[in-house]
């Protein structure tokens, strides 16, 4: 498990205009690209100081590049990452509120406890 | 020394700086009875008269993240920046800029130190809008220094709910004995009932109401025994997945302290969530 790296991928991303409008287009070359190039980056430190270890698990990858939320939610990332992220990409193709309740139903199959989320 | 005038906890919710200044068809139902009670909550604050704010609240993944994350960390510098990119695409939010009160900072952080909290601080701390609400809906002219505090709701592991009320207790001892002829306000935010992510979220209510219940008489009442009775970190996951926040209500009640019964206190059903404020006047009363 890498809850972290699904958090480093949300967190870069939904800081990013260019990122969120790339994942929001792209979301498998993005996902791609991204783990290539941006995963052991070491925030605020130069290249030469990256780090070395950080991969996804194959059900990371597949859920961020399917951009299945309700799976991000079921394998532990940071539900406001996961939420903030998602509605700056889907929000505008909906009613206000719609693709936040939408977003809910999607997610009713769960039941408590929720997956664990420290990581 | 400095004078306690005001200690205030309230929810921190971001679509009201929208919802107030919206007009004509954009205005939501709501808006004006929401804004009604914001203005009178204000006027809690302002009788007292306050010379600085100590600003309680949480970082929401914007400065501090997973790869260097304290629990509790107090800004030490002379002007805050505040607002994030995603909260003004999120929630509308405008840049703000704040001065920071930084002989209070560094008193904070020399006696907690000392008091036994090991705190981490920040020189260059651009805030977000658990901070920038209740300056919205309390002091909008935003005219006095501050000292942001901010702790950790979010990203376990967290503190226990009985370190947020010892460092609100803390935080009161500090400002009292702070040697300055200042009136000094302590504003902290968090949440009642919450889900954000998760199945429960954007419902007609909170996700909780009889939580929410619960929780407005002991923070009115200033039942902190009872509250920490009640809650622990398992626990705060059944009223929804982001209601952790509610512990910065009580570390507010730690700055009120054990039975003190607030001076005000309101609420507003919305739908996905319940707004609450309190406000209490240590010496009895507004000088």
């Amino acid at each position: 498990m890498s809850k972290y790296l699904l958090n480093k991928f949300l967190f870069t991303v939904d800081r990013d205009p260019e990122l969120v409008e790339r994942y929001r287009e792209d979301p498998r070359g993005t996902v791609e690209w991204w783990e290539a190039d941006y995963a052991n980056r070491l925030l605020s430190c130069h290249g030469g100081e990256a780090s070395t270890w950080l991969r996804f698990e194959d059900a990371e990858r597949e859920a961020l590049a399917g951009h299945d939320y309700p799976r991000l939610f079921e394998l532990g990332a940071h539900p406001f990452l996961t939420l903030t992220l998602f509605i700056a990409m889907f929000e505008r193709d909906h009613e206000p509120m719609g693709f936040q309740t939408e977003y809910a139903r999607r997610l009713a199959h769960m039941t408590m406890p929720y997956p664990d989320i420290a990581t | 020394m400095a004078e306690l005038v005001a200690v205030i906890a309230s929810t921190h919710h971001p679509f009201y700086y929208r919802a107030s200044t919206a007009t004509g068809e954009d205005r939501p139902p709501f808006a004006d009875e929401w804004v009604r009670k914001v203005e009178a909550f204000r006027e809690t604050l302002t009788k007292a008269r306050p010379d600085v704010l100590v600003m309680v609240g949480s970082d929401h993944f914007h400065q501090l993240w997973l790869d260097n994350m304290p629990q509790f960390l107090v800004g030490k510098a002379p002007f805050y920046d505040a607002n994030w990119y995603n909260e003004e695409r999120e929630f509308g939010l405008p840049r703000m800029f704040f001065t920071g009160q930084e002989d209070l900072s560094a008193y904070i952080l020399r006696e907690g130190l000392d008091a036994g909290f090991d705190l981490a601080f920040s020189n260059e701390l651009r805030i977000d809008h658990s901070i920038t609400c209740p300056i919205i809906t309390l002091r909008p002219q935003n005219d006095l220094p501050i000292v942001p505090v901010y702790t950790n709701i979010f990203a376990p592991p967290l503190p226990q709910p009985k370190r947020f009320v010892q460092l609100g207790r803390t935080i009161r001892e500090l400002v009292e004995s702070w040697p300055a002829d200042k009136r000094v306000a302590v504003i902290g935010t968090g949440h009642l009932s919450l889900e954000l992510g998760g199945p429960r979220q954007f419902g007609p209510h909170g996700p909780d109401p009889e939580f929410d219940r619960k929780a407005v008489e002991w923070i009115s009442s200033g039942d902190i025994e009872g509250c920490l009775s009640e809650v622990t970190l398992d626990s705060l996951h059944l009223p929804g997945n982001a209601t952790h926040g509610f512990m910065d209500f009580m570390l507010m009640m730690g700055v009120a302290g054990e039975g003190a019964k607030a001076d005000y206190v309101d609420t507003y059903d919305l739908f996905h969530t319940m707004e609450a404020y309190f406000t209490w006047y240590p010496n009895g009363g507004v000088a």
